[in-house]
């Protein structure tokens, strides 16, 4: 199954597979990396911050969790494993 | 400064531990002074070899590569390469790296070691790490790296000597044949995921414990009704557990004012030093374990790792207003001050969140505030509990003051975002760290720092303007004979009441306008001010001296004018240094002069308002 991170449901592992540089900063984009998001990367989306809103997202990659904002999450292209 | 004792910069990922491992190399033996024209502080503490010899150690700011995203991580770029002016370019460099992190933090460590500096990387926090069931090869990430690797434990002190051995080793030896500086990340991804594969030895799944933490702190209704339980104990203990020791202090300050009364002839000098050193400063200075108490809570939530969580849940509701969870910590730390509130947005990468945030962190109720609601509080609202249960009527009305201040920097910052700082929303990405037991000697530093920093200021800034006061309070004397009061005839009695003219329709009396001029020095000497101008007018009578402010001031103001009073400070512009921190902050003198226009705007209306709506109400 092949969705943007920002749907992928919360448990669910998934790669990366593509991350849609132009709708990120070049700031925003190069954070990302830092972080570790990348193309392969493996990781699974764990919690989201309210109820009524879909912001932010906290994922696990590796031994890290990050918290991301949505709108970047939908940059980013994963597949389900 | 000496040369001859090298220096030596702790660089790392956020979340690394190394604050921890620099205390522990250095002791209470720290400096802490800002880099020169940028307002980033510079943490500083010397160390010695296991010979004697001495080092210098500067803790860098946390930052995941040497590209910039903030002002904090520029500083650490700059003096990593040798850039940062009045700063000379580090000996060699110790690299802390979260053990339980390897193919994060390794990243920078790799980029840091293509610098050409020696470095010995300190593999921390290796008890977490191997709780969490990883097993690692220190030799082997160092046979990789080609730099000394060294097991730490820094909040147990564990492998200090070790890793000061290496380092010592390192500084001989110059810096190692480095591999080429990449800041390719995806080329340092790649390697870091290698060398972490090959370093560790056995590996049991991620973080159990942390996830379960999270599975409910994290959680859209469990979490939030966690972190609102979590704020309203901070504001009940704040008043519960103070009480003893305030009054201890009180009752100290008044035996002292007592002796001073009975060794000296009265006169300019005893009059100066009961009224207004004592009287002034002394009723500043009672507030200490309020402030110690607020800045234990904050620092724990720190230490511990929720700090970041409560960001996270705060993050889609400060969406909506246009700031983002970054700005959380630095609006939390408000409320202990906002002049370290608004040094902290430096690590928040936008420029226009980063401002407005700034534009509403003296919203917050700083500690300075608290003070003044405490006087007032106790003095007008009844000790009770609310329906039987065990919350303190007090305790819930000063909630209800901090909340009132959150609601008005979320309507500002709305108001704000859609106008003078319009821009893109903001985004945020952040490491939510493990959860780990704060240690002691970490908080009890801080909270001494802090201490340390309030007695300052109540020594020096707060002294001269409540002694400069109690000047203008008590000259001209009253002729004799006269029934006019001694506060009424003095020269801040006539300011005061050309002042009160604009600020009666609020409700606020000649006490209040004789307060709100030296509250812009430091809002807390208000209360000071009070509490002068009480002792001046009750001159030598000793009973009417005794008599707790709150006592005298329950007797003469209304309850509206008590809430209008309150209502003031809410928003009230905040005190000098803050401008000034503004001014350094923004680069200029047009954000600090906008954020006090409306900060005045809107304490003369929330006052106004909630004056005129007890009057309404019968409370007049």
């Amino acid at each position: 199954m092949e969705t943007t991170l920002d749907r992928l449901p919360l448990g669910q592992t998934a790669r990366i597979i593509a991350i849609d540089w132009d709708a990120l900063d070049v700031a925003e984009g190069r954070r990302l990396r830092e972080l570790g998001l990348l193309d392969g990367t493996e990781l699974t989306a764990l919690h989201r911050g309210g109820l009524f809103w879909r912001d932010p997202l906290a994922v696990a990659i590796g031994r890290m969790r990050i918290a991301i904002r949505a709108r970047h999450a939908a940059a980013i292209r994963v597949e389900a494993l | 400064m000496t040369t001859a004792s090298p220096l030596v910069a702790l660089v790392g990922n956020p979340n690394a531990g190394k604050s921890s491992l620099f205390n522990a190399l250095t002791g209470a033996r720290q400096k802490i002074a800002n880099y020169p024209g940028v307002t980033v502080e510079r943490h500083s503490g010397r160390a010695s070899f296991a010979d004697g010899r001495p080092l210098e150690l500067i803790d860098l700011p946390g930052s995941y590569s040497l590209t910039p995203a903030s002002l904090d991580e520029a500083v650490t770029r700059d003096v990593v390469l040798g850039r940062q002016a009045g700063e000379r370019r580090p000996d060699a460099l110790i690299v802390v790296v979260d053990a339980g992190n390897l193919d994060q933090h390794l990243c920078f460590a790799l980029e840091l070691i293509g610098q050409g500096l020696p470095v010995v990387i300190a593999l921390n926090m290796v008890d977490m790490a191997a709780r969490d069931g990883l097993e690692l090869d220190a030799a082997a990430l160092a046979a990789r790296l080609g730099v000394p690797v060294v097991p730490t434990v820094a909040v147990r002190k564990r492998g200090l000597d070790a890793l000061l051995d290496a380092l010592d080793g390192a500084l001989k030896q110059g810096a190692s044949a480095a591999p080429a500086a990449n800041d390719d990340q995806r080329a340092l991804h790649h390697q870091a995921r290698a060398l972490a594969r090959a370093a560790i030895v056995r590996e049991a799944p991620a973080r159990r414990w942390t996830h379960a933490i999270d599975r409910v702190l994290l959680h859209p209704v469990a979490g939030f009704a966690v972190l609102l339980a979590l704020l309203f104990i901070m504001f009940q203990a704040v008043f519960a557990w103070a009480t003893p020791f305030a009054d201890a202090l009180e009752g100290g300050i008044g035996a002292l004012q007592g002796l001073v009364i009975a060794a000296m002839p009265d006169g300019f000098l005893r009059g100066l030093i009961v009224e207004g050193l004592l009287g002034g400063v002394g009723s500043v200075v009672v507030f200490l374990p309020q402030i110690l108490i607020l800045f234990l809570f904050i620092l724990l939530l720190e230490a511990s790792g929720y700090m970041t969580r409560a960001a996270f849940l705060m993050d889609g509701l400060m969406a909506k207003v246009g700031l983002s969870g970054r700005g959380f910590i630095p609006l939390l730390s408000s409320f202990a001050c906002a002049i370290p509130g608004i040094m902290a947005t430096r690590a928040m990468p936008d420029a226009q969140d980063r401002l407005t945030t700034i534009l509403v962190a003296p919203l917050m109720t700083c500690s300075a505030r608290l003070p003044v609601y405490a006087v007032i509080i106790a003095a007008f609202i009844p000790a009770t509990s609310v329906g039987g249960s065990p919350v303190g009527l007090q305790g819930l009305v000063l909630f209800g003051l901090y909340l009132f201040g959150i609601i008005g920097a979320l309507l500002v910052a709305l108001v704000l975002r859609r106008t003078v700082t319009k821009g893109n929303t903001a985004g945020m990405m952040m490491e939510l760290p493990r959860y780990q037991m704060p240690r002691a000697g970490d908080v009890l530093l801080g909270l001494w720092q802090r201490a340390w920093a309030f007695l300052r200021r109540a020594g020096t800034i707060i002294l001269a303007t409540t002694v400069i006061l109690w000047l203008l309070l008590t000259y001209p004397k009253v002729p004799e004979g006269s029934n006019i009061s001694q506060v009424d005839y003095s020269v801040a009695g006539r300011i005061a009441s050309g002042l009160e003219v604009v600020v009666k329709p609020i409700g606020f009396n000649h006490d209040i306008a004789l307060a709100l001029i030296p509250a812009m020095a430091a809002r807390e000497v208000a209360v000071a001010a009070l509490a002068t101008a009480n002792a001046v007018d009750a001159g030598d009578d000793e009973d009417a001296m005794a008599a707790a402010l709150g006592d005298t001031l329950a007797g003469k103001w209304s309850l509206a004018t008590a809430l209008a009073f309150l209502a003031w400070f809410v928003f009230a512009p905040q005190c000098i240094s803050t401008i000034a921190v503004t001014r350094r902050e923004t680069g200029g003198w047009k954000w600090p002069l906008f954020m006090v226009g409306y900060l005045f705007v809107l304490a003369y209306v929330a006052a106004g308002i909630t004056y005129w709506t007890a009057v309404a109400l019968g409370l007049g």
